[in-house]
């Protein structure tokens, strides 16, 4: 059953969406999602690692022996990591402050070790260019709209700046009276926010 | 000595590592579907994590920064810990065969928990010294040995119960979660 190039690309984003269809990376869904902001940063950051990681991989696929493959996928993912950390620290420090240790942490992120291990390492490198591709933009999306949920309803406002693309200011969306429920971006409401998603994806997906 | 005691306690509590700062949620809801597995994982994780502490603050502190290799962190830390598990893990077999059944299946998986290096790395970020480094590498994970066998009783007990389909296993999973997550929050304000 080969895939067509297009689907491979496209499967990230509905089929087998991350963190929804395949269940990993949940802690950074978890805790960057306050803000549309470090949602979209996190997805960005791990799309640059999941691209990079996913061509090396693919590329050195014949000179990796099995044995000690899960050890150089870690070295490899580790590497890019750093390098996304230092150019956050360059570019855009705020946002680096904002997000902190889980940058660093997109190296035990499964998603990365889970590509390399299930797609790059069997495929070629245009195919898993486009895997990564789609798998950070699908990433990026489910962030995203998940942030946008609990910074709308957990502050009643949208502020922030996508990295290099444009900012945004919407205050007071639901009008002055509006009383901020503060439960959707504390602990608790990232957790209950993510499961009432899922559900919602499962009754979509179920038709 | 008051100090280190509240300490320990915001690591628990406070600032619960699974369940406030959303570290290590892969095995948490992978490994709470039976209270079995559940304590297995909790025991590993204290376990290798009072050694990774250890290791990496050594490592860190007389290796990388007197030759200025700090920016290495991220990948010696996760080698650092991938070489202790594999350690661990051969030396548990050989002198401690007991120990090792109960956990051996968890301790390949630890490598890629986040709480592990997350752990860590407040370490060496909040600056601690060898004695809250100690505290803190072993309160932590006893916080998310708490957080996961409460977890897995609940889940044990949902089981039984009859749940609408959509909500099913994850995603209901993770609304228990929550409000675990909220009982854990009242907590706040205690220290």
């Amino acid at each position: 059953m080969a895939k067509t190039i297009v689907q491979e690309f496209t499967k990230g984003l509905w089929k087998e969406i991350p963190p929804f269809r395949l269940v990993l990376g949940l802690c950074p869904t978890l805790a960057l999602t306050k803000s549309v902001e470090n949602g979209v940063g996190m997805g960005f950051a791990l799309t640059f690692v999941l691209v990079c990681s996913n061509i090396l991989i693919a590329a050195l696929r014949k000179v990796i022996p099995p044995k000690v493959r899960i050890a150089c996928f870690i070295i490899i993912v580790a590497t890019f990591v750093i390098i996304v950390e230092l150019m956050m620290q360059a570019y855009t420090y705020s946002l680096y402050e904002k997000m902190g240790i889980f940058i660093p942490l997109i190296v035990v992120n499964c998603i990365p070790l889970g590509r390399a291990e299930a797609f790059a390492y069997k495929n070629g490198i245009i195919r898993s260019i486009l895997d990564g591709l789609g798998m950070g933009i699908g990433y990026t999306l489910s962030l995203g709209s998940l942030a946008l949920i609990r910074e709308t309803i957990g502050t009643g406002s949208l502020v922030g700046a996508i990295p290099f693309l444009f900012s945004y200011n919407f205050t007071n969306i639901f009008g002055e009276a509006y009383q901020p429920f503060s439960f959707m971006v504390e602990a608790p409401g990232a957790f209950v926010c993510l499961g009432l998603m899922l559900c919602v994806m499962n009754m979509l997906g179920k038709k | 000595m008051r100090d280190l005691l509240l300490f320990t306690i915001s690591c628990i509590l406070l600032n619960n590592i699974l369940l406030i700062q959303y570290l290590g949620n892969c095995p948490f809801l992978g490994t709470s579907k039976r209270m079995e597995t559940a304590t297995g994982m909790a025991m590993a994780v204290v376990f290798v994590l009072v050694l990774a502490g250890v290791m990496t603050w050594l490592t860190r502190k007389y290796i990388l920064v007197p030759f200025n290799l700090v920016y290495l962190q991220t990948i010696v830390f996760i080698l650092v810990i991938a070489a202790l598990v594999q350690f661990v893990e051969m030396f548990l077999r050989k002198s401690i065969p007991v120990l090792y059944s109960g956990l051996g299946i968890y301790l390949p998986l630890i490598t890629t928990n986040c709480a592990v290096l997350g752990v860590c790395l407040i370490n060496v970020n909040e600056d601690y010294d060898f004695l809250q480094m100690l505290v803190s590498s072993f309160a932590y994970p006893v916080g998310f040995g708490l957080a996961l066998i409460l977890f897995a009783g609940v889940r044990e007990r949902i089981l039984l119960a009859r749940v609408p389909k959509p909500l099913q296993d994850t995603a209901i999973g993770l609304i228990t979660a929550g409000l675990l997550s909220l009982t854990f929050f009242a907590f706040k304000g205690m220290v």
